[in-house]
């Protein structure tokens, strides 16, 4: 089931009474935006069984840091609405608070392999929200389903 | 009606990104769609005149602008045009179980236990990505108009600003590709009819009773300290419900009110009202679109884990396919509240009158 193992150590599912969201965790800003993405695939599917098998290379500018995460993971989201791209690693070029330059490895979506049932709708700005916490790097982000 | 569900599953596209296959659409068609809403279904053989009698402005959305939506959010609908999607969209084959008030059933074609379908769906990746586009103009906006916000998800702009104006014309075109999606789902529902129980068109006679977009801002006038304004009522987890007389209800129903679409939860009933006109000055005429949950999506799946959903659905008589074995656990009858004390208090306030109780027989969901 889509989102049920958890990787406490990545993020954690939050309930949301109509929608779902997460906290998420990374030693630095990269991790933690490869760790946001791996969660919103986890969150869809089951992130564990997404083999790299194809790459896209991704350029998202943002206003700032948090709407740069809202618009990083739009993009997937775009890309796996659009090209049934599931991704599970991600690497950045470029990580500034306002721009990033990402390479992205998955493989699209394969029914027999890969539990999907929850439809993300889109990612919201709904207490958004981007810290440092006891010396490692924390978000938020609430998903409409 | 195993027949007919399995029929409904196997015809109407339903799940995570489902699409159609043989609906291929070009940019020069999309646009029409995105102009014409349901009105463009019908001109393609998908229904009749008379179903657009009976839909919310007539199936088309005025004021809508093409141009103003992104190759993105034309990219994403383009294949999903005619599909139900996930979440707690689906197509429910109902029976009248209940009328309140038989002057108005009858008026809408409602009698006791009379068959009924029930359609919920929307713009499905079109309207998300008008949603996440606007979002990223409303993120600046917000700012260059000096409007403070308590969360991000609220940004925005005046009405009357140039971005406010393209996100109407935007999000028009995204009403109109509902009305169009929904439009093409009621004839995929009839061909499964005739197909399933082996009828010519002419003897199942499956004609709209009313459609309408919730999650939506609609011009409307109302009265303000007792002077007559246009205002911009954008109603979510809400729906319209025009009173009797109302120059927006397509004639056919003017007199009565607008009918009003309650969908409850899959195991128990949805309700139709009537709009009235206590609703109309107290609410601005709005009233309730549906249940509402009591469980997150989590929670209910927590509850449902190890139980046989779909069996226990069947012993009651329900006849259930799902695309996903999630959607089923979050969508679990008990994950929602009663929508009948919900009903009730919208018709003890005046909000809107009921008309008819539904009963599920057969549901698919995404």
């Amino acid at each position: 089931m889509p989102g049920e193992t958890p990787h406490p150590d990545i993020y954690e599912p939050l309930s949301h009474t109509g929608d779902l969201g997460m906290v998420v965790y990374g030693q630095d800003l990269p991790e933690l935006f490869a760790h946001a993405a791996w969660a919103m695939f986890d969150l869809m599917s089951d992130a564990t069984t997404i083999r790299p098998q194809q790459t896209v290379t991704l350029s998202v500018s943002a206003t700032d840091v948090e709407d740069l995460l809202v618009r990083w993971l739009s993009e997937l989201l775009y890309l796996y609405d659009t090209q049934r791209l599931l991704c599970c690693t991600f690497t950045f070029a470029t990580l500034e608070p306002t721009h990033l330059v990402a390479t992205v490895a998955g493989e699209p979506l394969d029914p027999e392999r890969h539990p999907i049932d929850t439809e993300i709708k889109a990612v919201t700005y709904h207490q958004l929200a981007i810290a440092q916490v006891a010396g490692r790097w924390q978000a938020r982000v609430i998903f409409d389903l | 009606m195993r027949d007919l569900v399995e029929g409904l599953f196997r015809n109407i596209p339903s799940g995570v990104g489902s699409h159609r296959k043989d609906v291929k659409l070009s940019q020069h068609e999309l646009r029409r769609v995105l102009e014409q809403g349901a009105g463009w279904a019908v001109a393609q053989g998908y229904g009749s005149a008379r179903d657009l009698e009976h839909i919310e402005e007539n199936g088309t959305l005025q004021g809508a602008q093409p141009e103003a939506v992104s190759a993105r959010a034309l990219e994403r609908g383009r294949p999903q045009l005619g599909s139900i999607g996930s979440g707690n969209h689906f197509v429910e084959v109902d029976y009248v179980a209940e009328i309140y008030d038989a002057e108005v059933a009858q008026a809408l074609g409602m009698s006791l236990d009379q068959i009924m379908i029930t359609i919920h769906t929307g713009s499905r990746g079109f309207g998300y990505q008008v949603c996440d586009d606007a979002l990223q103009v409303m993120q600046k906006a917000t700012a260059k108009y000096g409007i403070a916000i308590p969360d991000r998800q609220l940004c925005c702009a005046p009405l009357s600003s140039p971005e406010a104006q393209k996100y109407i014309g935007a999000m028009y075109s995204a009403a109109n590709f509902a009305f169009a999606n929904r439009q093409l789902i009621t004839h995929l529902v009839r061909e499964t009819f005739e197909d399933v129980l082996q009828r010519a068109p002419r003897d199942v006679r499956i004609e709209v009773i009313y459609d309408v977009c919730h999650n939506i801002g609609k011009f409307e006038t109302h009265l303000v300290d007792g002077q007559p304004r246009r205002l911009c009522v954008h109603r979510k987890g809400a729906t319209r419900a025009l009173p009797p007389g109302h120059p927006q209800i397509p004639e056919v129903y003017r007199h009565l009110g607008q009918p009003v679409l309650v969908p409850g939860d899959m195991g128990r009933y949805s309700y139709v009202l009537i709009g009235t006109q206590q609703g109309s000055a107290e609410t601005f005429a709005s009233s309730c679109h549906g249940a509402g949950r009591m469980l997150s999506r989590t929670q209910a799946k927590k509850v449902a884990r190890g139980r046989a959903i779909v069996r226990e659905l069947e012993d009651q008589g329900i006849y259930v396919r799902s695309a996903g074995r999630a959607t089923l656990m979050e969508e679990i009858p008990e994950a929602y509240k009663d929508v009948s004390e919900v009903v009730d208090v919208v018709h003890g306030a005046g909000i809107s009158k009921k008309v008819a109780q539904l009963r599920p027989l057969g549901v698919i969901k995404g």
